[in-house]
C-alpha cells in the first residue's frame, strides 16, 4: 500500500507542474516588483511587464545608480530568463564595464546577463527592436548617453508595440539626458542616496533616491528612498541616513551611526 | 633598391629579379615600377587559392607565389587533367596572371616540375629525372658542389647511393630528393581542411543576380540539412562560397551557439550577414558555382515534443533567445554579444571574462554575497582605472577628498584598505605594486572604489585611481 502511494504522489506532482506551466504561459500581464510593499502598491503592482519604463540618471554621476536599479528590478524575477543589456561601445569608457562580481555580490545572477555592444546609437535602436520582439527575456535594458534624437515618438511607439506584442519589458536607461516626451509607461529619475552607515562609518547597502516623473496609470511626482537588501533579494525602505546632517568629520559620523542604530 | 619580381615583358628584355633598380632603369628607360608589398601578395595568393577551391577542396599555398592543388579524383569533372589545366589557364588569364604549371605524381614532384623544369621530356618520370639539381633547393654552395661533381640532374643523383648524398649534404637533401622522386610521402597542408558536409551547385550559365544566388543557397541549405539529419548531427558553422566566373570567390560564414538543423534559421542568419556586409556580394560577371560547407558539426538528437502536443514553451523561448543572440552576433560581430564568466584571480579587472555568447561558455559559480554586508565590488568597473587627484590626511591613510572628471568629491564615509597584492608568482620579476582599495561615499551619497597604486615603501609617490562605481 505504502509502495503504491509514491507513484501516485509523483503523478500528482507532475499534473500540478503541467497545470502550473499552463498558467505561466499566459504571462502577458504582470509586474516587475521591487519587493518593497509600499512602492509596489503605489504602482499597483510594480513596473508593468510588456511596457517601456524610462530611467533617467539625475546627474551624469548617478549613471551607476540608475543602471543598478534597472538591473536589480529585472534580476529580482525568479528563474533563469536572460537580461539583455544593450549599450554602445563608448559606454565602457564613460560609465565603466558592467562588472559581474559586483552584480553577484548584490545577489543577482551574472549568468543571466547577455551583453550586446553596438558601434552607434542607430544600431543600438535596431538591435533593441529585435531584442524586445523576442519573448523569453526577463527584461531588455537599453543604455544610452546624452540626447537620443533617433528615439523620437515614432521609434518609441514601435518599441512599445514590440514590447506589448511579445510581452517583454524594455527598461530605457537614459544617462546624462533630460526627460523628454515619450511613450513610456513610467518615467523615473534615479539618484544615489547616502547609505545607512555601518560600523566604523563604513558605507552601507546601496541606496537610491527615486522620483516618479510620469506614470500613465496614475499620479506622478512621488519620491522614494529605497535601499537594496541582497539577503532578502528585495528593495526596502532606506532609513533616513546621516548625510542630511552637516557633520563633516568622520569620527563624528561614527557616533551618529551608533546612535541611529 | 632591387627588383623583387618582373613580368614576362621585362624578362624578355633581360631584367631579372634581384637586379639593382638603377641598372634596370639604365637598361629600360620607361620602366613601370610598383613598390614590393609582400602582405598584399600574400592576400592575393590567398584569394586565388580560395578561387581554386572550385577544382578541389585540397588547395595548399606554396608561398610566396605558388599554389598546389591535389586534383586526384576530381579531374574528371572538367574532362581530365588537360581540362583542369585549360580551365585554370583561362581563368587566370582573365585575371591578368601568367602562370607556370605542372602535373606530378606527388605534391613535391609537381612543385619541382612547375618551378624548375627547363627541358621538355616525353613522360613524367623522365621529366623528373631531367630536373636540375637546383630543384632540391639546397644552399647555393651545395648546389655548386653537386654541379662541379658532374651531378647536374635529379636523375644523376637518383642513381647514386642515398647514404652518400645524406653524408655530404645532410639528411634534408636526401629527403628532398626522395620526395621529388616519390619514394617518400609529400603530404599537402591544405589551406582549408575539407568540411564533413558539403553541398554545391555548378551552373552552365553564370548567375547574374544575387537574389537568384540566394535562392540556390536556400536549396543547398536544405540539402546540407538533410545530410546532417541523416548523421544525427547539427551544424554550428555554415560557410557559403560564391565562385565568380572570373576565378575569384567570396566566402560568407555564419555561426550558431548551438547545433542546428533549422534551415529557416540558417537562411535568416545568412540574410542578416549579407545585410551587414560593408561591401555587398558582387556577382561581377556572374557566379558559376555556389558551395555550402558545414565545417563544424555537433551531435543533435531529434527534437522532443511536449506530451500534450506542440513543442514545450520554455524550450521555445530559450530557442528564441538563442536565435536572437546568434542573429545579433551575426550582425554585429561575434565578439560583441557576450556573456560574463568568472576568472580565478584577485586582480579585479581580470576577475571577469567577457566571452562571445556564441561560444556558449559553461556557467561557473560566482562569489556569493556575504549576508548582512554591503557589496565589496563595484557595479561598474573602469578598465583601465582612471587617475584621480586625492588629498589624504596622512600620506598612507584613507582619502579625504578627491577630484575626478573635474569635480570635487568630499568623502563622508569610507572602508578600507582592502589590500590586493600584485600576482608576483605570475611575473618574471616577482614584483608589481600592491594596491590599497577603499570603498568611499561622498557627500551626495555616491559610492566609489578608489585605490592607491603602490605602498609608500614600494614607490615614493604612489598615484591614486578610481576603479569603479558602486550602486
Amino acid at each position: 500500500m505504502r509502495e503504491s502511494s509514491h507513484p501516485l504522489a509523483g503523478l500528482r506532482q507532475r499534473i500540478a507542474r503541467i497545470a502550473a506551466s499552463g498558467v505561466e504561459s499566459h504571462r502577458a500581464e504582470g509586474w516587475l516588483a521591487s519587493g518593497h510593499a509600499r512602492f509596489d502598491d503605489a504602482l499597483q503592482g510594480g513596473l508593468a511587464i510588456g511596457h517601456i519604463h524610462e530611467f533617467f540618471a539625475a546627474d551624469a554621476l548617478d549613471a551607476t545608480s540608475a543602471a543598478a536599479f534597472a538591473a536589480l528590478v529585472a534580476l529580482r524575477t525568479p528563474g533563469k530568463a536572460p537580461l539583455i543589456w544593450l549599450r554602445t561601445t563608448d559606454a565602457n569608457k564613460r560609465s565603466g564595464r558592467i562588472y559581474a562580481p559586483g552584480i553577484a555580490e548584490l545577489g543577482g545572477d551574472p549568468d543571466r546577463l547577455l551583453l550586446v555592444e553596438t558601434a552607434d546609437p542607430k544600431m543600438l535602436l535596431a538591435c533593441a527592436n529585435d531584442a524586445i520582439r523576442c519573448a523569453g527575456s526577463a527584461a531588455v535594458i537599453v543604455e544610452s548617453w546624452g540626447k537620443f534624437p533617433l528615439l523620437d515618438l515614432t521609434a518609441g511607439r514601435r518599441l512599445a508595440l514590440g514590447a506589448r506584442d511579445a510581452g517583454t519589458t524594455l527598461l530605457m536607461l537614459r544617462l546624462n539626458a533630460v526627460p523628454t516626451p515619450s511613450v513610456a509607461e513610467t518615467r523615473w529619475s534615479v539618484a544615489a542616496a547616502a547609505s545607512y552607515a555601518l560600523e566604523a562609518n563604513a558605507p552601507g547597502a546601496p541606496a537610491f533616491d527615486l522620483e516618479l516623473l510620469r506614470w500613465r496609470g496614475g499620479p506622478a511626482g512621488t519620491c522614494w528612498r529605497l535601499d537594496w537588501n541582497h539577503d532578502e533579494h528585495a528593495f526596502g525602505e532606506a532609513p533616513l541616513s546621516g548625510a542630511l546632517l552637516p557633520l563633516p568629520a568622520r569620527r563624528a559620523m561614527a557616533s551618529h551611526g551608533a546612535a541611529a542604530a | 633598391m632591387r627588383l623583387a619580381s618582373v613580368d614576362t615583358a621585362a624578362l624578355a628584355v633581360g631584367l631579372r629579379p634581384g637586379m639593382p633598380l638603377a641598372d634596370a632603369r639604365a637598361q629600360v628607360g620607361d620602366l613601370a615600377i610598383v613598390p614590393h608589398d609582400p602582405a598584399s601578395d600574400q592576400e592575393w595568393l590567398d584569394r586565388l587559392a580560395q578561387g581554386c577551391a572550385r577544382y578541389t577542396p585540397l588547395v595548399a599555398l606554396d608561398a610566396p607565389d605558388g599554389l598546389i592543388l591535389d586534383i586526384a579524383g576530381a579531374e574528371h569533372l572538367l574532362g581530365g587533367e588537360a581540362g583542369v589545366i585549360a580551365d585554370i589557364e583561362m581563368r587566370f588569364a582573365r585575371l591578368g596572371m601568367t602562370l607556370r604549371h605542372a602535373l606530378g605524381p606527388t605534391a613535391d614532384a609537381a612543385r619541382a616540375l612547375a618551378r624548375y623544369q627547363a627541358r621538355p621530356a616525353p613522360d613524367e618520370a623522365s621529366a623528373i629525372r631531367r630536373l636540375p639539381v637546383a630543384a632540391l633547393e639546397l644552399e647555393s654552395e651545395a648546389a655548386t658542389a653537386l654541379v662541379r661533381a658532374g651531378l647536374k640532374t635529379i636523375g644523376d643523383l637518383a642513381g647514386r647511393p642515398m647514404a652518400n648524398l645524406a653524408a655530404r649534404f645532410g639528411a634534408d637533401a636526401a629527403m628532398a630528393l626522395r620526395r621529388i622522386l616519390g619514394d617518400a610521402p609529400s603530404p599537402l597542408d591544405p589551406r582549408v581542411t575539407p568540411p564533413p558536409v558539403v553541398a554545391e551547385r555548378r551552373f552552365a550559365e553564370p548567375l547574374g543576380s544575387s537574389a537568384h544566388a540566394n535562392k540556390v543557397l536556400a536549396q543547398l541549405t536544405a540539402e546540407a540539412i538533410e545530410d546532417l539529419a541523416e548523421r544525427g548531427k547539427g551544424g554550428r558553422h555554415f560557410r557559403a562560397t560564391f565562385f565568380r566566373s572570373d576565378g575569384l570567390a567570396r566566402t560568407i560564414a555564419i555561426e550558431t551557439a548551438h547545433p542546428t538543423r533549422d534551415s529557416g534559421l540558417v537562411m535568416r542568419l545568412f540574410a542578416e550577414r549579407m545585410d551587414s556586409l560593408a561591401d555587398p556580394l558582387d556577382p561581377g560577371f556572374g557566379f558559376d558555382m555556389i558551395r555550402l560547407a558545414v565545417p563544424r558539426l555537433e551531435a543533435l538528437g531529434a527534437t522532443q515534443l511536449k506530451l500534450e502536443g506542440g513543442a514545450a514553451r520554455t524550450a521555445n523561448e530559450s530557442a528564441a533567445m538563442d536565435e536572437l543572440a546568434d542573429r545579433l552576433a551575426t550582425r554585429l560581430g561575434r565578439g560583441r554579444v557576450r556573456r560574463l564568466s568568472p576568472a580565478d584571480t584577485h586582480i579585479p579587472e581580470q576577475a571577469q571574462l567577457e566571452l562571445p555568447a556564441i561560444d556558449a561558455p559553461t556557467p561557473l559559480p560566482w562569489q556569493a554575497p556575504e549576508p548582512g554586508e554591503p557589496p565589496t565590488r563595484p557595479f561598474h568597473l573602469f578598465d583601465p582605472p582612471q587617475p584621480i587627484e586625492v588629498i589624504a590626511e596622512v600620506p598612507d591613510g584613507p582619502p579625504h577628498q578627491f577630484r575626478w572628471r573635474r569635480a570635487f568629491h568630499a568623502i563622508r564615509r569610507y572602508e578600507g584598505p582592502e589590500r590586493i597584492a600584485a600576482e608576483w608568482w605570475r611575473r618574471r620579476d616577482n614584483g608589481g605594486l600592491t594596491r590599497d582599495y577603499y570603498r568611499v561615499e561622498d557627500a551626495q551619497g555616491r559610492r566609489f572604489w578608489l585605490f592607491r597604486h603602490g605602498l609608500y615603501d614600494e614607490k615614493p609617490d604612489p598615484r591614486w585611481y578610481i576603479h569603479g562605481v558602486f550602486a
